[in-house]
């Protein structure tokens, strides 16, 4: 065998393995735009939550009977509209606020569609995630700091957060994975996402190998986050050690 | 000319309401504390001494009277008025309650930061605090790192930052080993006399407010006692009450001795370290019987009490009774006890 007949030889092996990927290399693609509007649905929703839950959690702590300023009413009307939207199925409430969707975004299809429900349904979640992360602080350090003459908004600030830092962190890995599961529903919808694949191939199509992929790819993605969070969390907290 | 109080209580009132209906918790309270003092409240737990200390600097909302601090009447302040005084207020805790998730100095740092204090000035004030408290090298230390004794100390740095006039210590150290809760103390008697700093002291162990108090307060269910100073009250307690208090640890031990009569003595500082006991069964040439003692020599000072089981013969107990006399023991027979 010669030289150029063995080079013949690893040309065809080579075309056959082309042929052979070209799929795989639409499914890689397929997958890299899903995995990149799921992630673009979950860190978008979970920064817009953030910014209206955690003010809400706050303000349900502070004005709580026992909390640093109770205030029955501000603090009933509050929980009162955060359990109501936390009791309604986030499939549900992803159709029941297309106008809302539609007012904001322009249309109802697509991820960015996708992240108003999202927010809708995260921010009351992430609410009460803060609110019961704030109340671990230690009631004697609270008063504490009111013995030295802080004010309510530095209680909040200077105490609650910091002192709460490191469960406000896994609390906020939990939340980030839950909206990712949320954001996995949005497929009903149109939304994009491994999700929407996994039901488009999966269900529609009947290709359950595909789906088996994404759910893969979810498990995975949440698994890192979730140990991502648990990391932090634990380098931040000064009562280890 | 008229004393100098810095804080005055006048006709404090305190209701709990809860499910179960009221509970009076503090009730006509009246207690004039003087500048510079260091000022005892004991009581047993229940009697309501803590939420007495928390009424002075309106942690607690005393439900009527009045609570003169420096001068000003807390419960007529407005709400940033009284953050304001409060920060002439320090107070030290049985839980420490230090932030976590901040080092000793910065934990130093957070009253003067609350107070809006520059950040430089800050750390300065603290680092030397943390001297003063015997704690430089600990720093750069989150308390999770410290001991209780450590923890506390930073706790009294923290209280101090703010240079209070007054020092509100709520059972500061009955969570601390006994060693540690005598350096504690010895810290507190310093920075009094360095400071001039009046210290607020609420106990329920006696030998905390021998050891430091210039004055004491009895409290129990929810009414003040008895006012005195330290040896006026620990020698001769005016009222049930107090005595409950004092004698409280050797009250089981009575009920074991035999049917000789009892005599309690109390040491009040003024009989100096000799051998009372010995020299008077010598002398009276009667034996007794000790049943029951707890005296401590502090300063070369003999304090505390003791139980005496007396002879049979009464003509021995009468020598025992006048050598006590002459030698300006204070002593009373013990009776029986209804409770």
């Amino acid at each position: 065998m010669t030289i150029r007949e063995l080079l013949d030889l690893f040309r065809q092996l080579y075309e056959v393995i082309i042929q052979a990927l070209l799929p795989v290399k639409d499914l890689l693609k397929l997958t890299a735009e899903g995995f990149l509007e799921t992630l673009y649905m979950t860190i978008v929703s979970t920064a817009a939550a953030y910014i209206i839950g955690m003010p809400v959690g706050l303000i349900l702590t502070v004005t709580d009977k026992d909390g640093i300023k109770p205030t029955p009413l501000v603090n009933g009307i509050i929980g009162f509209i955060v359990n109501v939207l936390r009791s309604v199925p986030f499939i549900i409430l992803l159709i029941a606020v297309m106008p809302i969707t539609r007012a904001i975004v322009g249309t109802t299809i697509g991820s960015s569609a996708t992240v108003v429900p999202l927010v809708i349904a995260a921010a009351p979640y992430i609410a009460r995630m803060v609110e019961s992360s704030v109340k671990e602080v230690d009631r004697g350090v609270i008063e504490a700091s009111l013995s030295m003459g802080a004010s309510p908004f530095q209680v909040v600030y200077k105490v609650l957060l910091p002192e709460a830092r490191p469960s406000l962190l896994l609390g906020a890995a939990i939340t980030t994975t839950t909206i990712l599961s949320y954001s996995a529903m949005a497929g009903v919808v149109g939304g994009g996402g491994l999700g929407d694949i996994a039901i488009r191939y999966g269900h529609h199509r009947g290709q359950t190998d595909i789906m088996m992929i994404m759910i893969v790819l979810l498990v995975a993605i949440v698994q890192v986050l979730q140990a991502a969070g648990n990391w932090i969390a634990r380098r931040n907290d000064k009562r280890i050690r | 000319m008229q004393e100098d109080y810095i804080i005055q209580i006048k006709d404090l009132h305190k209701t709990f309401h809860t499910n179960n209906g009221s509970i009076v918790v503090l009730d006509n309270i009246n207690i004039s504390i003087k500048r510079g003092e260091i000022f005892g409240i004991i009581g047993l737990s229940g009697a309501g001494k803590s939420t007495l200390v928390r009424c002075m600097n309106l942690l607690e909302k005393p439900t009527s009277g009045s609570v003169i601090v420096d001068g000003h009447d807390l419960t007529s302040l407005s709400e940033s008025e009284l953050r304001l005084a409060r920060q002439s207020i320090g107070m030290i805790f049985q839980g420490y309650n230090l932030l976590m998730q901040r080092t000793a100095l910065d934990n130093v740092c957070f009253p003067l930061e609350i107070a809006g204090i520059s950040k430089m000035t800050a750390r300065m004030k603290a680092r030397q605090l943390l001297e003063t408290v015997g704690l430089s090298d600990k720093a750069k230390a989150y308390p999770a790192q410290l001991s209780g004794g450590q923890k506390q100390r930073v706790a009294i740095a923290r209280a101090l930052a703010t240079n209070p006039k007054v020092l509100l210590c709520d059972e500061i150290t009955s969570a601390l080993d006994p060693t540690t809760t005598q350096s504690i103390l010895a810290l507190l008697k310093d920075l009094n006399q360095k400071l001039g700093v009046t210290i607020v002291v609420i106990t329920h162990e006696m030998k905390v407010i021998e050891q430091i108090c210039n004055r004491v307060a009895i409290i129990d269910k929810s009414h003040i006692e008895e006012v005195g100073t330290v040896d006026e009250v620990f020698r001769r307690p005016k009222t049930a009450a107090a005595r409950k208090l004092l004698y409280e640890r050797s009250e089981h031990i009575e009920k074991f001795t035999g049917n000789g009569r009892l005599l309690r003595l109390v040491f009040d500082g003024s009989s100096t370290d000799r051998p009372i006991i010995a020299e008077m069964v010598l002398k009276c040439g009667a034996l007794v019987n000790i049943a029951f003692a707890d005296t401590k020599n502090i300063h070369g000072k003999i304090y505390g009490q003791m139980l005496l089981q007396l002879p049979e013969d009464p003509i021995a107990v009468n020598r025992i009774l006048a050598y006590l006399d002459a030698e300006n023991i204070t002593y009373q027979e013990e009776t029986d006890h209804d409770n």
